[in-house]
């Protein structure tokens, strides 16, 4: 299982923890491993086509990731809002 | 007392006050959030939000406080696996029934049947929008209108910028195009009668003659007599026919209000004069109303949803809130304005309630 790192309104959303373990092969299935453990979490990382946020970043240890990078179970997989901004 | 829910750049705000003086803002919540509209459920008292959070993604909120405890509303997505994603939620609005229907980007309907707590998509308008060539405006794929029938809960008019009038008998089991006479400019003029890629900006609907519609288009303002099968232009007594707002005083089927921009090619009030323009006669003429607005260099955006009314009548009480965080109100039907509030960040939105 993969450790799974979420900061603002996510932790929340994940039941207040910072770090959670959760199962997959891919980004994207260890997305929605995190929606089907915190059902709340649902529509907030990934959209309708399963994509990612535009502004939301996941790092799979420290490297950009997207829906289809690779994830084992002693990775560590950061899920960060983007530093955005500056125009509005 | 009335009450003000604005959504702003910034954060939703609650404002209350009496027409007439500065309105206390009594409430801020989601501060930093762009809060797309918001509104109060005749229905069950609650406040219903939609957010378009930059990070997160397009949600409708409930509370039954601003100031309180918000809950995420369910449902509010597009069916998993497809080729689009929710944008935006426009705009909220009470039905006959006590349901709400919610209206967004790309082009979808939903509906709630219990205060806004779950939503459910309407599927037959999203099969048209899948299968037909609809096209955004500058603002998006948004469905910004919907005026249910008074004492009809099955009849209900949507409008889509850029994709015209639809209009269902059967409670959105079936929808049909209402877009007969409406002319876009800034089509070429061997465009085909028949085409939907129609931006309308707002429509509203006559509450004691039903029949009776109004819309602000992309250039035109039109008027249709006969539930938004045909529509007839009726902005030529205007300074310019260009805006988004409009407002109807749900007493008088032949009122109706509009705040006409210079253009699109410029969307400030014309000539720096901040104008509310009344017609009482369906359109044939229109009369200023701008006593007690800016007059000399207010270069003022106020967007589509960003007009509200509250009464009607003589006591008929307006409201309208600029991108400059100005708000703007009248107790007596426009006859004079008064500032509402002042140095808000950009008004996206307004419902006004007593």
């Amino acid at each position: 299982m993969a450790l799974v790192c979420v900061h603002g309104p996510l932790r929340r959303l994940a039941g207040g923890s910072a770090e959670l373990e959760i199962g997959g092969a891919t980004v994207e299935e260890l997305l929605r491993g995190l929606e089907r453990e915190h059902p709340s979490t649902a529509g907030w990382i990934l959209d309708e086509r399963s994509c990612i946020r535009r502004h939301i970043n996941v790092f799979v240890n420290g490297e950009r990731g997207s829906e289809r990078t690779a994830v084992g179970s002693s990775d560590r997989v950061e899920i960060l809002p983007a530093i955005t901004g500056g125009a509005t | 007392m009335t009450e003000l829910l604005l959504g702003t750049k910034k954060g939703l705000f609650a404002l209350e006050g009496e027409p007439g003086s500065e309105f206390d803002v009594t409430c801020r919540a989601f501060a930093g959030e762009p809060i797309d509209f918001a509104m109060r459920d005749p229905g069950s008292g609650r406040v219903i939000a939609t957010t378009t959070s930059p990070f997160y993604g397009p949600k409708i909120w409930f509370a039954d406080d601003p100031a309180g405890e918000w809950t995420q509303a369910e449902g509010v997505a597009l069916p998993e696996g497809g080729d689009h994603a929710l944008e935006r939620i426009w705009v909220i609005v009470a039905g006959e029934d006590g349901s709400l229907y919610a209206g967004g980007d790309p082009g979808v309907l939903f509906e709630s049947r219990d205060g806004g707590a779950t939503w459910t998509l309407n599927q037959s308008l999203w099969e048209h929008r899948v299968q037909e060539d609809w096209q955004p405006g500058g603002g998006g794929l948004c469905l910004h209108s919907i005026v249910p029938w008074p004492g009809e809960p099955d009849r209900l008019a949507i409008a889509v910028s850029a994709a015209g009038v639809w209009l269902t008998d059967d409670h959105g089991e079936t929808w049909r195009r209402g877009n007969r006479g409406i002319r876009p400019r800034y089509l070429p003029d061997d465009a085909p009668d028949d085409t939907f890629q129609l931006c309308v900006h707002r429509m509203e609907r006559a509450r004691l003659d039903p029949q009776r519609m109004f819309i602000q288009f992309h250039g035109g303002v039109y008027r249709s007599d006969d539930a938004g099968q045909t529509w007839s232009e009726i902005g030529s007594g205007l300074p310019s026919d260009f805006g988004f707002p409009l407002a109807l005083d749900p007493s008088d089927p032949d009122s109706a209000y509009v705040i006409p921009l210079t253009g699109d090619f410029d969307r400030v009030t014309p000539e720096g004069h901040v104008c509310v323009y009344e017609t009482r006669d369906g359109g044939v003429t229109w009369t200023p109303r701008g006593q007690g607005l800016p007059a000399d260099h207010a270069y003022l955006t106020v967007l589509r949803r960003a007009f509200d009314r509250a009464g009607e009548g003589s006591s008929l009480q307006l409201y309208f809130g600029a991108t400059s965080g100005d708000v703007f109100g009248s107790g007596d039907a426009g006859g004079s304005w008064f500032t509402a509030a002042t140095r808000l960040p950009p008004v996206f939105s307004i419902t006004a309630s007593v």
